[in-house]
């Protein structure tokens, strides 16, 4: 049974009032450019992508020939084109379009635009009228599926506005691993992505969630994220942006509800040509004993301008933990990085929130050490750039990791 | 036996202070110097100059190794000719982990066996996936200098006060491995040349010298046995250096 239509059309009509309200944050974009709408059909397995759509998808974490996943799904424009799950894990999880599982799933009302306020912008407002999907993984209780989840979200074409939503729900005790690439799969595409992400990790549960973002110079992208976490469960983002793009703006918030709760942002991005990049992390702590850590790594080269946010906010009456750690490296005098640490305790007697922020160039004393072991000026600011940007991010599966790296090593030394 | 390294009438400037005032300096193929001198003498902007850290500017004179003129070559062209250095306090590195300088500098062919080997002896298999000098300690940070030398395999080593910072019961671990990257624990292993700063002399307990020198007010100003010298400070200081002008 679906939603109500009820339900959906109070959403509507919430959406329709806020059609021009601009976002608190990133240059507003004119939406009437990007009508472009294109169907496409479904595909029999990734490997039957074009050639230039598979590297771009491999460039975000994405494996074409599914080795190691637990299921996949792939959306290029407003299409939905490949959907699958390994059959080894039927039972354990579920793997369909958000589109498909709000006309199976009633009781998707208690998620569905639950998280993030549907009337937060236009942006949000445009995701809602006009919604093109999204993936929607459910894994069930107590339910571990050992691979990670992929999914791919393309953009093909120009002037398209792919308007995804996407939720991920984590029930009690179960444990997920998901690995989102967004990309293009023409480098000179002209566009927009909106994805609005409701994740919800439930009493236990646990949510590894690594994203990828390979975008151009004429693309612009604002994703809006909220995850709920319940009672002992933990919530883990791995974001990565080291390509250019025209401008991106995004501040995905956790709200830790449940005691003992713990969510963790990882964040490394690359500012390179006129980038204009907004982006952070708000970690609300409700729950006693919840912990939140944020970290970000950027590099502002080029032209390229930064935001780096990052938000703890404590409410609990209880003792709660959190830490900021935000670095910045500049490369240009061209380029520009705001560091925007906030800690906020509402009445949070026993709440410990500190933050450490930093930006600096590059220290020339690092450099020539390097170079008395024989390594050139080049490979050393390289290494120290790769080493800047490479997180220590725990349980990140190997692969992954190397794949980060590779990504990482490639890009610093393109931009020197 | 022909010179390794050899420095004439070198004047230096960092920071728009004359830092050396014309030293001439000479040391052989496999030999080992120690440089004694007061703080604030010249002794590690003598080493930093030889490596060519841009900081110190050669205003005169010139600086040659094995017979090239390396006066105007950058640091890692003077690493790579073979010239390497043992800092006093290193920087940290944040982010770039002591394997991975370890993997790069070892592209040189040393087999993985041997650097094994050595992590081990230097009791650093704990930090090899720690930011490098990242909340080191000072002994430490010598034997990381160190193992990176080991590595890094040059001909010529520059040691700068390898004992500071490190405590009693790892001077002998820092000596001993000073001694055998020189190749002086073993008969037949190549020698490789060094120059060593020390304050306190500890390192000639395990470090047989050839020569010693003291800098003083940027000038070499006397040479001789290592032991005697350092004898000589022990008694009197340097007060007497002055005179030798």
């Amino acid at each position: 049974m679906s939603i109500s239509t009820a339900y959906l059309s109070d959403i509507m009509q919430k959406a329709e009032k806020v059609k021009g309200k601009k976002a608190t944050f990133g240059p507003d974009i004119d939406l009437s450019y990007y009508t472009q709408y294109i169907e496409r059909g479904k595909i029999e397995s990734m490997e039957s992508l074009s050639q230039q759509a598979k590297e771009a998808a491999v460039m975000t974490g994405i494996n074409i020939k599914e080795e190691l996943r637990s299921g996949s799904y792939l959306q290029i424009d407003q299409s939905v084109v490949y959907e699958s799950l390994n059959r080894a894990y039927e039972g354990q999880l579920e793997i369909m379009s958000t589109t498909d599982a709000l006309n199976n799933y009633d009781w998707l009302e208690n998620y569905f635009w639950k998280s993030v306020p549907v009337d937060q912008d236009k942006y949000t407002a445009q995701a809602a009228l006009n919604m093109t999907h999204g993936y929607f993984i459910r894994v069930f209780p107590r339910q571990k599926p050992p691979y990670p989840v992929q999914s791919c979200l393309l953009v093909a074409e120009n002037y398209v506005s792919q308007n995804v939503h996407n939720i991920i729900i984590v029930e009690e005790g179960a444990e997920l691993q998901v690995i989102t690439g967004c990309t293009l799969s023409k480098g000179d595409a002209e566009g927009i992505h909106l994805g609005i992400s409701e994740f919800y990790v439930k009493k236990g549960g646990k949510l590894f969630f690594t994203m990828i973002h390979n975008w151009a110079d004429n693309f612009h992208v604002r994703p809006r994220t909220a995850v709920t976490v319940e009672e002992d469960g933990s919530f883990v983002s791995n974001y990565v942006l080291l390509k250019p793009v025209k401008s991106i703006q995004a501040f995905p918030v956790a709200y830790l509800k449940g005691d003992r709760a713990s969510a963790k942002f990882n964040t490394v991005v690359y500012g390179l040509k006129d980038s204009y990049i907004d982006l952070g992390s708000r970690i609300i702590l409700e729950g006693e004993n919840t912990r939140g850590e944020s970290l970000a790594r950027t590099i502002a080269a080029d032209e390229s301008i930064i935001y780096s946010r990052g938000d703890l906010m404590a409410e609990t009456k209880g003792y709660c933990l959190a830490h900021l750690d935000c670095r910045g490296i500049l490369f240009s005098n061209n380029a520009k990085i705001y560091a925007i640490p906030q800690l906020v305790s509402d009445g949070a007697l026993k709440a410990e929130l500190s933050h450490e922020a930093s930006i600096g160039p590059i220290a020339e004393d690092q450099v020539e050490y390097l170079m008395s072991r024989g390594i050139s000026r080049e490979d050393a600011v390289s290494v120290i750039t790769s080493g800047f940007l490479n997180l220590d991010i725990p349980f990140i599966p190997e692969f992954l990791d190397r794949n980060i790296k590779d990504v990482i090593k490639a890009t610093a030394k393109e931009a020197l | 036996m022909e010179e390794m390294l050899k420095t004439i009438d070198l004047w230096v400037t960092a920071d728009d202070r004359q830092i050396l005032k014309g030293v001439n300096f000479s040391i052989k193929y496999g030999e080992i110097n120690i440089l004694f001198g007061p703080n604030g003498a010249g002794k590690t902007s003598f080493m930093m100059t030889l490596m060519g850290f841009p900081k110190y500017k050669v205003e005169q004179g010139g600086i040659y190794f094995k017979g090239e003129d390396i006066t105007d070559k950058d640091i890692y062209e003077r690493a790579r000719l073979g010239l390497g250095v043992s800092f006093q306090r290193p920087p940290t590195v944040r982010g770039v982990t002591l394997r991975k300088i370890i993997e790069i500098i070892s592209n040189n062919g040393l087999n993985k066996e041997r650097v094994i080997e050595n992590v081990e002896k230097l009791n650093l298999s704990g930090h090899l996936d720690r930011g490098l000098n990242d909340g080191f300690s000072g002994g430490e940070m010598k034997r990381s200098e160190l193992l990176q030398l080991v590595v890094q395999r040059p001909d010529m080593v520059l040691i700068d006060e390898p004992e500071s910072g490190v405590d009693v019961e790892n001077i002998a671990l820092v000596g001993e491995a000073i001694n055998s990257l020189l190749g002086r624990d073993r008969v037949k292993d190549h020698k490789r040349g060094a120059i060593i700063i020390t304050h306190t002399g500890y390192i000639l307990d395990f470090v047989n010298a050839d020569k010693g020198y003291i800098i003083f007010d940027g000038r070499l100003v006397c040479g001789g046995n290592p032991r005697d010298i350092l004898s000589e400070v022990k008694k009197h200081g340097y007060r007497r250096c002055a005179e030798c002008r």
